[in-house]
């Protein structure tokens, strides 16, 4: 398919270093993040793919000992100034983890949170529509509408994190990170939350880390390879796992190291 | 000998033979030419054993039970003496002759019937001391002289000392078992026994607590009330008093700890709330009875208010201070198990610190907490020197917190501490009020568990 | 459709949700801060009030040892009481009638006379002489001197009279009273008169107590803890046992009072007030208290040590006693001497088996009547004396200062000797 040029830079990373107190875990990553697509960040373990990740929503703020340097923009604001509250930030820009972790409440409490907290729906009718296209969105809803109230926690692992992200766009994000989402899943489950992003990114941008590399040939448009916290190769996920320009890039398609 | 010279002088036999043991061993191996079966500790051991073992078991069972002896034979004999005393006199008669003994009856008081009564009694004493001491050091020697006697370079010594031990283990875990059957037996036994003098429902419905007993039986105006009601609404308002203090300052204390704090605040105000654990209960007694009490008592008369001096308040409020460092620890520990993948996710949602910890946190963290609550609660009711110092004595039903009211138990105390009869209804009282408390705090502990463990997440 | 479209709508709300953090975070700040002023307040209160009992002031005295109240052979039968008395009166000649005379000997303790007839016995060759000594006065004298008794109140309001103030201004202007450290307050058992109380008692029995609890509840506890942790087998009766034993961690300690009473003093008829009973009874309540951490320090150490050690052919018991063991000792020692802190402070059990009683002597046997010491801070604060409150506060000081000392040491063990696994 023909790749659009002009396709619109949600975000922008320029230079973006991070610490954990002595040690250097990104090493001035520069890297753009397209609206509406699906990128990937590949690489070995412990290669910065989930840090670079974090910085997004300013995650990293929460650990003690972290220190981000660089900019990372948003719609042109560089989110790390001081005049963006890293509350609203956090309502813009949604997380779905590794493991999902559904709160130890109902599943219509579990996907409420988020909009009662902002204040975004303030009946309850619009709080249940907000709910249910949640739901539906995830491609949850029909299989717990009729028990909106049991424990979010009652739940299989693949419908806890489809739950996960059903709460996480209860918010209506511009952009949902992703942290390794389908890692702790079974192959089934696996292949609807991969369905699902195909449909999300109609509405949402979406950056995905997965240690996967045939998921993320599967559902990715762009792909950004890191390896020991530097940037090694970024482009069109085909032209990455057929023709990569970098030798490092290519030792790590095929299996050579990682 | 006394009791302590004896166990001393065992422990001496013990190490004397634990040491000949091992030098015989190696005498009779190096004579004999053969390959020791275990080494020279378990001979050596074996041996000690031997020697220790039945006489002290012999030495424990002989004072326990010997002063049960002499009592009944010293009844005997002064029964026979004058047989037409009651039980009530005999008892008196046999306290008499044992003051008379230690020297504490002034010679005004004593008569030729104590006088012999003492005698005897001395010379059942003596008897008894000197065949103890004879029995557990002849029992001594010849065990120790048997065990090196059986020693010989293939005896198993290993495996019999290792058996001995085991048992010695398994009678030491016998012993912590048998403490609660022997609260329980104890307590129920007394309180059966004062059921018999006051109705169970009475006792469990009857609202008007004032335990006086008819000394002698023709004593006019003696009658008694042993209704429990007045004694358990005072624990409970007291109770209450100290969770209203308690867990708001506990639950806030753990959360900041665990939620907001830096390392070097928590290392101070850890040890230091560990600190208000440790103060021993008669130093809050005091410091409620003479610090608190008073100035609650002159704040309250200048804006018109009146407290009595050993207000229910008073008591709480210092009761409640005692229970913080608990409901604190307990919360602390519950909180910080709730995992970090929960609070992370709702900072991705954009949550502030306080709605994660209220919304998020505490909910999964209630089970715990609720289970901690309610271990204080136990505590609190349970607890008694602060009562005992700041309450009052007198039975009170009310609900007004300025009014002084008494506690389950501080009547225990009450009702025990003087020279009672044993067997007046008075003393009986007291257990049955121990056996209401220990169900009590029994029920909440259980209570607890079950909490915790039907509600607990599963985080895996 | 909300206004949440609307900025300025987001802004307040934000605005709104900033400040209920910065609440909440100040109710947990201020929970803490209440929480340590208390500590503050209650320790200092009782440091403060207690500092009056540290010193007492003592009068000097010209004694005549005249052989009329003392023989020189029997010096243990002489009438000290009588030589103070003179040596009052010879300081004071003005003084006659009965009345006047009585109100001269109010002002020194009673303890004055056991002063003179501790040095005369020491050295007999003093009999004849004329000495010069420091005796201690009254503990209303006392007070006075030290403030704690206004000398500016009217006389019917004042527990000192006139008088007496009169004699006490004249021998201070002779510079003969000094305030000194109240040695009796560590050396002295219980007394009536404040001035002469002390502790000394009270910790002997204490002491005494705490050894018997000590002997019985360590090698009882740690073999019980053994045996469940590593030997029993793991079934249904042996997690009850641990319910069971979890469950008497939490049993009130008046309970175990109430059973020490049936059980020791009305069945056994052992000895009321004696530590053996008192080290019985808490040693029974000390039991599930070293039980549960020694328990716990036991299935802290991995499995794999315990497999190597059979492995090279040690026996069930040997695993134990030279592998495991070793390693636990640290958590074990821990745990037993908070234990025994807990123990050492615990009152209402040892009311129960009559560990109340007067104790003047020093109990020397563990059957001996004696007290502890909580109790006797039990005891002094019910006695209305003033001077007691003072007295009653030392006691609590050196109370805490023995808590401190052995809890420190506690955590200094673990911190020490504790392996991470």
């Amino acid at each position: 398919m023909k790749m659009n040029e002009s396709q619109k830079v949600k975000i922008k990373a320029r230079n973006v270093t991070v610490h954990y107190g002595e040690a250097r875990a990104l090493h001035g990553i520069d890297l753009d993040l397209n609206a509406n697509e699906v990128t990937a960040l590949i690489g070995p373990s412990g290669c910065g793919k989930s840090t670079f990740l974090r910085c997004i929503n300013r995650m990293n703020d929460v650990i003690d000992g972290c220190r981000v340097g660089g900019s990372v923009s948003i719609d042109e604001q560089n989110i790390y100034s001081d005049a963006v509250d890293v509350v609203e930030l956090r309502a813009r820009v949604g997380m779905v983890f590794q493991k999902p972790n559904p709160f130890p409440k109902s599943i219509y409490d579990n996907v409420a949170y988020g909009p009662r907290i902002h204040g975004m729906a303030p009946s309850r009718s619009e709080l249940d529509h907000m709910v249910e296209v949640s739901l539906k969105r995830a491609g949850l809803w029909d299989e717990v509408k009729d028990r909106l109230s049991a424990s979010g926690t009652s739940l299989s692992g693949g419908q806890q994190q489809r739950l996960c992200i059903a709460r996480a766009i209860a918010v209506s994000p511009d952009i949902v990170l992703m942290d390794e989402p389908c890692s702790a899943l079974d192959p089934i489950a696996t292949a609807v939350i991969e369905e699902l992003m195909e449909e999300l990114r109609r509405d949402y941008t979406i950056v995905i880390v997965t240690h996967s590399m045939q998921q993320a040939a599967r559902i990715s448009q762009r792909t950004a390879y890191f390896h020991l916290g530097d940037l090694v190769e970024h482009g069109q996920t085909q032209a990455i796992f057929t023709n990569p320009e970098n030798k490092q890039t290519e030792a790590y398609i095929s299996g050579k190291i990682g | 000998m006394s009791i302590s010279f004896l166990f001393l002088c065992l422990l001496g036999l013990g190490a004397f033979s634990f040491l000949f043991g091992r030098r015989r061993i190696r005498g009779l191996t190096a004579m004999a030419g053969v390959k020791q079966h275990s080494r020279d500790v378990y001979h050596g051991s074996f041996v000690a054993v031997c020697a220790v073992l039945v006489p002290l078991i012999i030495l424990l069972a002989w004072s326990g039970l010997s002063p049960l002896l002499i009592d009944a034979m010293l009844e005997d004999f002064l029964r026979r003496q004058s047989p037409d005393l009651s039980i009530g006199e005999m008892g008196v008669l046999i306290a008499k002759v044992k003051a008379y003994f230690v020297g504490s009856l002034p010679e005004a008081f004593a008569n030729d019937l104590i006088r012999d009564g003492t005698d005897y009694f001395a010379a059942l004493v003596d008897n008894s001391a000197t065949a103890r001491s004879f029995v557990v050091l002849l029992l001594g020697l010849c065990g120790a002289a048997l065990g090196l006697r059986l020693l010989a370079p293939r005896f198993t010594a290993r495996p019999a000392v290792e058996r001995v031990f085991e048992i010695v283990m398994i009678v030491a875990s016998a012993i912590a078992i048998l403490t609660t059957i022997g609260i329980v037996l104890s307590l129920i036994f007394e309180t059966l026994r004062f059921f018999d003098t006051v109705p169970v429902m009475e006792f469990l419905f009857g609202l008007s607590w004032s335990p006086q007993i008819a000394i002698r039986e023709d004593q006019v105006g003696g009658s008694g009330s042993f209704g429990a009601i007045p004694l358990f609404a005072g624990t409970m308002m007291i109770t209450f008093i100290a969770m209203l203090v308690a867990v708001p300052i506990g639950l806030m204390s753990a959360v900041y700890l665990s939620e907001y704090a830096n390392p070097k605040l928590r290392g101070i105000a850890k040890p230091g709330i560990e600190i208000l654990a440790g103060i021993p209960t008669v130093v809050y007694g005091f410091f409620a009875a003479l610090m608190v009490a008073p100035f609650l008592r002159d704040s309250g008369a200048e804006i018109g208010l009146t407290l009595s001096s050993e207000s229910a308040l008073a008591a709480g409020l210092v009761m409640g201070i005692m229970i913080i460092p608990f409901i604190s620890s307990l919360s602390d520990d519950v909180i910080n198990a709730v995992p970090q993948t929960l609070r992370d996710g709702a900072a991705a949602l954009g949550a502030t610190q306080s709605e994660t910890i209220r919304q998020v946190v505490l909910p999964a963290a209630l089970p715990g907490i609720v289970s901690a609550i309610l271990l204080a609660m136990s505590r609190a009711i349970g607890e008694t020197m602060i009562v005992v110092m700041a309450a009052g004595v007198a039975a009170n039903l009310t609900a007004n917190p300025f009014e002084s009211v008494t506690t389950v138990t501080v009547q225990i105390v009450m009702l025990l501490v003087g020279d009672q009869e044993f067997d007046s209804a008075k003393t009986l009282a007291a257990f049955a009020l121990g056996l209401v408390l220990f169900f009590i705090t029994l029920l909440l502990n259980v209570l607890a568990l079950y909490v915790v463990n039907r509600f607990k997440e599963q985080y895996d | 459709m909300t206004d949440y479209s609307d900025p300025d709508f987001r802004a307040a709300r934000l605005k709104k949700r900033y400040q209920a953090e910065k609440r909440f975070r100040a109710y947990g700040m201020a929970a803490i801060i209440t929480a340590g002023l208390i500590l503050v307040f209650l320790l200092s209160s009782i440091i403060y009030s207690s500092l009056p009992a540290f010193s007492h002031h003592h009068v000097r005295l010209d004694i005549n040892i005249s052989e009329d109240y003392v023989a020189t052979d029997t010096p243990e039968e002489g009438n000290y009481l009588g030589l103070v008395r003179a040596a009052l009166r010879d300081h004071f000649p003005q003084v006659t009638g009965r009345r006047d005379k009585r109100a001269l000997y109010k002002i020194l303790s009673i303890g004055a006379s056991d002063a003179v007839e501790a040095r005369v016995k020491n050295d007999p060759r003093l009999i004849g002489t004329q000495i010069s000594l420091y005796v201690p006065l009254s503990d209303d004298i006392d007070l006075m001197l030290k403030g704690l008794i206004d000398r500016n109140l009217p006389e019917s309001d004042r527990i000192v009279s006139d008088r007496d103030l009169a004699f006490v201004d004249k021998l201070a202007e002779e510079n003969r009273i000094e305030r000194k450290f109240a040695f009796a307050l560590f050396t002295n058992g219980d007394s009536r008169e404040p001035e002469m109380a002390g502790i000394n008692g009270a910790l002997a029995g204490s002491l005494w107590t705490l050894l018997v609890t000590l002997i019985v509840s360590f090698p009882l506890g740690v073999l019980a803890a053994i045996y469940l942790e590593e030997v029993a087998p793991k079934n249904r009766y042996t997690a009850l046992i641990e319910v069971n034993i979890n469950n008497l961690a939490a049993v009130p300690s008046i309970v175990y009072g109430l059973l020490g009473l049936a059980v020791f003093i009305n069945f056994f008829h052992l000895p009321r007030s004696a530590p053996l009973v008192g080290g019985l009874v808490l040693a029974l309540m000390t039991l599930p208290r070293i039980i549960i951490p020694t328990r716990a320090a036991f299935a802290a150490i991995p499995p794999s040590i315990r497999e190597a050690a059979l492995g090279v052919g040690a026996s069930r018991t040997q695993v134990i006693m030279h592998h495991v063991l070793p390693l636990a000792m640290p958590g074990i020692l821990t745990g037993t001497i908070i234990g025994l802190a807990q123990a050492a402070g615990e009152t209402a059990p040892l009311l129960m088996i009559g560990m109340m009683a007067f104790i003047v002597d020093v109990p020397t046997e563990v059957t001996a009547k004696a007290t502890v010491l909580p109790a006797q801070i039990y005891m002094w604060a019910n006695n209305p004396e003033r001077a007691f409150v003072a007295r009653t506060s030392a006691g609590i000081v050196v109370l805490l200062t023995l808590l401190l000392v052995v809890n420190a040491a506690a955590i200094y063990f673990r911190r020490r000797f504790e392996k991470r696994w």
